[in-house]
């Protein structure tokens, strides 16, 4: 992986997308997330882990406005995120995808399209989906319906449809569940292309594939114990783990992390 | 057939065709969006209207349509804006609107002549004024469904990616609501709040095994719906039995049917490509 090199460029040249600041957030009385600072740039690719319930899955909504942090504040693209919804591509938890629901695959993707009530699809829309149908490989299984794909077809659909609006930044949340084991080097390669177009922050339990893949590394337990280019930060991550990683990988994560 | 030249049979068929064209629209949401529980809340809460059209002396078809958009609107409410469960809020919005229902007709002097028709509905005496009201009411449906049939659909299927597409979910979902609400007051005559929740979810719990499109879906549910209703009807009048009963012993043996219908057809499909391949 030749990341290293790239890392200092992106740092150099690349606008900053995506800036918290001592963001809070909590439902009632419970902290879901504790003094939150994060730096995205234009062409991060930034794995984030941490344990179920450790609020990735919040960090990602505040993110896109769609919950609001309690205190702190959250800078996209230099605006507020409620206004920058169309930059942003999102690929929710495969689980929460009711796959009986009678749609298409094109149907889903061009659901990406959407601009507002009232607002047709036009020629163009229908181009966009057939797009980003090819760049995910899946253009093939357009007329099928949903329920009629592989976990992985399923999750390059998902994809689509979040490429569909043209994100500068993308969200993946768990996007490697329900991928087969032989199909997920060709899932990274996708991802990878991606990331030459746009920023993205690629939730993961999948440890092993961070030391390979990803130029940064953000663990999230509460608080987010941010790791930044994998350069240096090795040391500092051992020191800072305050971060139960071993719930999400089978109990080796640290190691994985400190043989690289 | 001789049956159909009697007045209240004609009566009879366009209610079945009115009761449907809401059904096959609003149903099909309700059976994607799996909001079934819900709908059977606003049903039942909907007796609540019926008693107090009967206490004021007024229609209760009319009175119940404000109520049952009420009650719509609070086990919404109550579910998304308080921390209290949504299958709580259906429980207390379906059994408080039955209690008031039954309170108002106790303080209603006298008796009430046709309440048992409210309860368990009466296709054959559905008077021609209700049949306007429901044709009104269709309208409606119709118009709201086609203007925003995308944005349900979006927000029946994912709500959080609809939410960063831009759809204002929540409202939206308080407008699906009040067309449940809408369709069960057109039902209310054909088959009783009781009963409600079957001919709203069985025709589109059908058709949804035979298609993943949902315009064709609405369609096929709404010329389901008037078939079954149709022969239920039929079915009564020469067994002498209550209609909305026969409708939906009908419905459901067809739902029954439909099941095995598309349990082969799976199989045969499997069956033939893997000879393809």
């Amino acid at each position: 992986m030749n990341g290293n090199k790239e890392d200092t460029n992106k740092k150099d040249t690349n606008e900053e997308i995506v800036k918290l600041q001592k963001v809070y957030f909590s439902y009632a009385d419970f902290v879901v997330l504790e003094d939150i600072d994060l730096n995205i740039y234009a062409r991060d690719l930034l794995a984030l882990i941490g344990p179920n319930g450790g609020g990735k899955t919040t960090l990602l909504k505040i993110i896109m406005g769609l919950l609001k942090p309690s205190s702190g504040t959250v800078v996209l693209f230099n605006k507020v995120p409620n206004l920058t919804r169309s930059l942003i591509g999102y690929l929710p938890q495969i689980n929460l995808i009711d796959i009986s629901f009678p749609i298409s695959v094109f149907d889903t993707v061009l659901m990406g399209r959407y601009k507002g009530m009232g607002i047709k699809y036009t020629r163009e829309d229908l181009e966009a989906v057939k797009n980003s149908l090819n760049v995910t490989g899946v253009f093939s299984l357009k007329d099928r319906h949903i329920s009629m794909l592989s976990g992985g077809q399923l999750q390059r659909v998902l994809i689509a449809r979040a490429l569909v609006r043209n994100p500068k930044l993308l969200l993946l949340d768990e996007p490697m569940s329900g991928v087969d084991p032989e199909m997920q080097a060709s899932f990274y390669e996708l991802i990878l292309e991606l990331n030459k177009r746009m920023a993205m922050v690629f939730v993961t339990h999948d440890v092993s594939a961070i030391s390979v893949y990803f130029d940064r590394v953000a663990c999230l337990n509460k608080r987010l114990y941010y790791h930044g280019p994998k350069e240096g930060s090795l040391g500092k991550l051992e020191e800072t783990y305050g971060c139960p990683v071993e719930i999400l990988a089978h109990g080796i994560p640290h190691r994985v992390l400190k043989e690289h | 057939m001789e049956v159909f030249q009697y007045e209240f049979m004609r009566n009879a068929l366009l209610a079945a065709l009115l009761v449907n064209i809401a059904c096959g629209i609003v149903g099909t949401y309700v059976v994607i969006k799996k909001i079934v529980f819900i709908s059977g809340g606003i049903s039942h809460a909907a007796f609540g209207g019926i008693g107090l059209g009967y206490f004021l002396g007024l229609n209760p078809i009319i009175i119940a349509i404000p109520f049952s958009i009420a009650s719509a609107l609070s086990i919404g409410i109550i579910s998304k804006k308080t921390k209290i469960k949504e299958d709580t809020a259906i429980g207390i919005v379906w059994a408080l609107g039955m209690a008031l229902g039954i309170l108002f007709i106790n303080l209603t002097p006298g008796y009430a002549p046709d309440l048992f028709s409210y309860l368990f509905g009466n296709i054959l005496t559905v008077p021609v004024s209700d049949l306007y009201i429901m044709l009104a009411l269709d309208l409606f449906i119709i118009i709201i469904a086609s203007v925003f049939h995308r944005e349900f659909s979006s927000i029946s299927f994912d709500e959080e990616y609809s939410a960063v597409i831009g759809i204002p979910v929540r409202a939206l979902y308080f407008v699906l609501l009040c067309l449940v609400a809408l369709s069960v007051v057109i039902l209310i005559r054909i088959v009783g709040v009781i009963l409600v929740i079957a001919l709203l979810t069985i025709p589109a719990s059908i058709c949804r095994q035979f298609t993943y499109n949902i315009k064709k879906l609405v369609v096929a549910s709404i010329i389901t719906g008037v078939v079954v209703t149709i022969s239920g009807l039929i079915l009564s009048y020469f067994l002498n039995i209550s209609s909305g009963a026969a409708i939906i012993i009908l419905m459901s043996a067809v739902f029954l049917l439909s099941f095995f219908i598309r349990s082969i057809l799976y199989r045969y499909k499997k069956l033939r490509s893997r000879k393809v391949n």
